[in-house]
């Protein structure tokens, strides 16, 4: 053993600190997050992991958490490490109201996110939080919407469409390939599904949707609403899979099929 | 109350009290003065504010005085003696000012925290015992708030009304209607008389008159009106009263 991964707070020789690297190999093996920017609202949308036949679902926690009334986040990685990371940005969001009298805002909040996982890279006896988030929302009395990346190391960037977790890759180029700057409700919505359809093989059923809108808080997507959407997108698919196919004689499926079936360990 | 404090030979106190000094130092000289009377929290009852509230059958008014003052003196005319605490309940205070603000918004900022938290909404009865709570700890350290508070709000799984009194030295007390400061010594014997549990909203607003009518007549302060907010189903809203009526005295 090399003996530079076993502190926290060693560099190896060659400038990495390994423990910040696994913590973000154990982002990539979390079930995907993803969050697209409207011209108006701003949605998340969250892989989830199926559930066990025995398992009762109405209490199982979700991906997508409240952080305030205005300002929400996912996450992909360790699902313990999330709930600690959560808890510390509730109390600061509450903290902030009780100094300043107003809401943070969203860039202050993923700031501070970004900070306490800054300072769990730095410090002796911890190990950094084993997640990314994605947050979202939206600054008091202001409309444009918000949404911000926040990795292990301490790193946060704001972006108009990002993915995080397991093929997070194909998923960002996906929306790379397809999110314009003014899009609607519809299409935002129907844009985060489109993408979490790009690497969720079974469908409605494993795919939770959340919406912020200016002064309103956190709207769940009803499961039947999502259904009906995904029933939508895949006629579409397979409308112009058989365009093609009429067009050009053989041609390779319109629907992208994820790279090797990799395994998610959240 | 001057003589009464000369007599236990509290005149340097209460110079003190006029000059800044420690909080600890008022707090002795509350607690005596509430010795020799007999009567807890005789300091902070006896304050020119006006807290009421009504429970009815699926409803809870919470009326507050405007007037924000500093001895004699009208500070402000337009005071919200009052915070939302989540969608059902809704806090009235009064007492030392700060003291009510602050710990007001610090009570409002963990209730806000704890629905947060767990996804859901905590019931007056919880909130009422966790306001308790924070007031006892806050009494028995270095400087204690001195805060009286009404707290109502409805349940939201039975959307029963509920209404609870508490004063700065924590006693809680759910009661049907309730008041601090001088508002208590004129409009309880009204409430005695006309509420009942089961009484609509129309009724409530009207035994809220009488009691304000009964303060106009007989209190010899002018607290700016009041301001009225009722807490039903479907959350708190602002009542608007008519402040300016003329009651004639008797």
């Amino acid at each position: 053993m090399s003996g530079y991964d076993r502190a926290l707070s060693v560099f190896s020789p060659d400038g990495h600190v390994f423990q910040v690297e696994y913590a973000m190999e154990a982002v990539k093996r979390g079930t995907c997050a993803v969050g697209v920017k409207g011209k108006d609202i701003v949605v998340l949308g969250c892989e989830k992991r199926s559930a066990l036949k025995l398992q009762d679902t109405r209490i199982t926690p979700s991906k997508i958490a409240l952080v305030d009334e205005h300002a929400c986040l996912a996450f992909a990685g360790l699902n313990a490490d999330a709930r600690i990371l959560i808890d510390k940005a509730r109390l600061e969001a509450q903290s902030h109201r009780l100094t300043v009298e107003d809401p943070c805002s969203i860039e202050y909040i993923t700031k501070y996110i970004a900070g306490v996982q800054q300072r769990y890279t730095q410090s002796g006896g911890v190990r950094p939080f084993g997640i990314s988030t994605l947050v979202v929302g939206f600054d008091k009395n202001d409309s444009i919407p918000r949404l911000y990346q926040t990795e292990p190391s301490g790193i946060y960037s704001a972006w108009k469409a990002n993915a995080i977790g397991r093929s997070s890759k194909t998923v960002r180029e996906f929306l790379e390939r397809n999110h314009q700057d003014d899009m609607d409700r519809e299409q935002t919505i129907q844009l985060t599904i489109k993408s979490l359809l790009e690497v969720v093989q079974t469908g409605a059923k494993n795919i939770e949707v959340a919406i912020m809108a200016p002064g309103k808080t956190l709207e769940m997507l009803p499961d039947d609403q999502i259904e009906s959407y995904v029933k939508t997108i895949e006629t579409e698919k397979q409308e112009e899979a058989a365009k093609k196919k009429t067009r050009a004689g053989t041609t390779t499926a319109a629907i992208l099929t994820r790279p090797g079936g990799g395994e998610s360990t959240d | 109350m001057y003589g009464v404090l000369e007599r236990l030979g509290l005149r340097r106190s209460k110079l003190q009290l006029f000059f800044g000094r420690k909080k600890s130092a008022k707090r002795r000289l509350t607690q005596q003065v509430a010795d020799l009377t007999g009567a807890p929290g005789v300091k902070l009852t006896a304050r020119p504010e006006v807290l009421l509230g009504i429970a009815g059958k699926d409803f809870v008014i919470l009326a507050a005085s405007k007037a924000a003052m500093r001895g004699p003196t009208v500070l402000k005319a337009e005071d919200d003696k009052t915070r939302q605490l989540n969608k059902h309940t809704l806090m009235a205070f009064s007492g030392e000012s700060g003291d009510t603000v602050q710990f007001a918004e610090y009570i409002q900022a963990n209730a806000a925290l704890y629905s947060m938290r767990n996804d859901t909404e905590l019931s007056p009865s919880a909130v009422a015992n966790f306001v308790r709570g924070e007031l006892a700890r806050s009494l028995r350290s270095r400087s204690p708030y001195t805060v009286n508070l009404l707290l109502g709000g409805i349940d939201p799984v039975n959307e029963k009304p509920h209404l609870y009194w508490v004063d700065y030295l924590a006693s809680l007390a759910p009661l049907p209607y309730a008041a601090h400061g001088y508002a208590q010594y004129y409009c309880l014997s009204i409430l005695d008389k006309h509420h009942h549990p089961d009484c609509s909203f129309e009724e409530g607003l009207a035994l809220l008159t009488l009691c304000t009518d009964e303060l106009k007549r007989r209190l010899p302060i002018d607290y700016k009106g009041m301001l009225v907010k009722v807490v039903t189903k479907d959350g708190v809203r602002e009542v608007p009263v008519d402040n300016d009526k003329v009651v004639r005295s008797a």
